[in-house]
């Protein structure tokens, strides 16, 4: 086949409409979103004290945190599915939410005698919080690698990293309206370990399904 | 910043997804061009057929136009594309290299006659369904319209475009893949 013959045939090929990009990922967030949630009630729903604990400024500092990783993924794992974006400008955004819960278990370990530490870090859910995190946001990084393999990602591995942490602050925005462990502590312990194993399965699934 | 090259690019591709088929054609045939420059500059002696990468570019391009914004410049988003084939090639080729010399015996003792075309888009063919190379070949090789096809191969036009896009599909994720 020589150039030429493959350009008509190409030209011959255009009736097929093809969703923009943009619109995916906008499509695939609110996809992902409403599975996380499906699965979160379906299974562990909202604790019983949520009205109180929102009250507190340990409880809602976790949102905080959560929604911050999630948005900034999104405008990562979005600029890096297109072949000429510079996704560099927006990756800077990436440490927002690491540095917040820097400071934050700063601030605790200042506020708390070095007693009370172990407790606050071992907590009373971390294998729920290690379990729970990855089922609730396995759906949705389905949904990004999806979104990933429709784009044309030149570095698959990193993409897939970003749409992990994506899906992990999804995720964990959902969980911490479960979790009693309120402590910056507990949340830079498990919520961390659990959201780097989906980055992790990210990285692994997108080297694999979004190489084009 | 890109000049008036850049310009006509982005409004043939503009129109060209809206649905402009001649327009299509012109804008690839201008990536066809740039595309050839940048490979043949890159390849050097590298044992790479820079007619290769640009027929794998082209078919990329095609596959991704979605992730082109409708309002920035092409010729980056091109030159992404194009680079990202050119280390695809190199990478194949230093596969197969390896492949040959376990191979060297063999090919002395059966020599394989030339087949016209030898490119790499072409043997991608082969390894198409039935229905999917028939239709592919009736449109790329023997320049056949889609209707043409159609009537040929005693399809609706429909299954053609169907068994053609499948097949384009099929070709590109073949070479992705490895």
């Amino acid at each position: 086949m020589d150039t030429n013959e493959l350009i008509e045939t190409l030209v011959a090929d255009t009736r097929q409409p093809v969703a923009p990009l943009s619109f995916v990922w906008w499509g695939a967030a609110g996809l992902a979103i409403a599975l996380a949630a499906v699965i979160f009630f379906a299974t562990l729903g909202l604790r019983p004290d949520v009205a109180a604990a929102a009250e507190t400024p340990r409880f809602m500092l976790k949102f905080v945190i959560t929604t911050m990783l999630g948005a900034s993924a999104f405008g990562l794992a979005r600029g890096l599915s297109r072949p000429d974006e510079d996704w560099r400008g927006v990756a800077p955004y990436l440490a927002v939410a690491p540095a917040l819960l820097a400071i934050a278990v700063f601030v605790e370990l200042l506020l708390l005698p070095p007693g009370a530490w172990p407790a606050k870090i071992v907590g009373m859910n971390s294998m729920v919080c290690l379990a729970y995190i990855p089922l609730i946001g396995i759906g949705p990084l389905a949904v990004f690698l999806l979104a990933l393999r429709h784009g044309a990602p030149t570095q698959p591995a990193l993409a897939g990293a970003a749409a992990g942490l994506l899906a992990g602050g999804i995720a964990a925005t959902f969980y911490a309206a479960h979790c009693t462990d309120d402590s910056p502590l507990f949340v830079a312990t498990w919520y961390t370990i659990a959201i780097a194993g989906l980055a992790a399965l990210g990285a692994a699934g997108a080297s694999r399904l979004a190489r084009w | 910043m890109y000049g008036n090259g850049e310009k006509e690019l982005a409004r043939l591709l503009r129109t060209a997804i809206a649905g402009d088929e001649r327009a299509y054609g012109e804008f690839l045939r201008c990536a066809a061009c740039l595309v050839r420059g940048f490979a043949r500059r890159k390849v050097g002696q590298g044992g790479i057929d820079p007619e290769d990468v640009v027929q794998e570019t082209l078919l990329a391009i095609h596959m991704k136009r979605h992730t082109w914004r409708d309002d920035g410049p092409v010729m980056p988003w091109l030159h992404a594309i194009a680079r990202h084939k050119l280390v695809d090639a190199f990478r194949r080729r230093g596969r197969r290299v390896e492949i040959e010399i376990g191979e060297i015996a063999e090919t002395f003792a059966e020599p394989e006659p030339e087949t016209v075309s030898n490119r790499e888009i072409g043997r991608a063919l082969d390894a198409l369904t039935p229905g999917q190379r028939s239709v592919v070949a009736a449109v790329s090789v023997d320049g056949n319209s889609i209707v043409e096809t159609a009537e040929r191969l005693g399809m609706s036009e429909t299954a053609v475009r169907v068994a053609l896009h499948r097949g384009l599909v099929a070709i590109a994720r073949r070479f992705g893949r490895d």
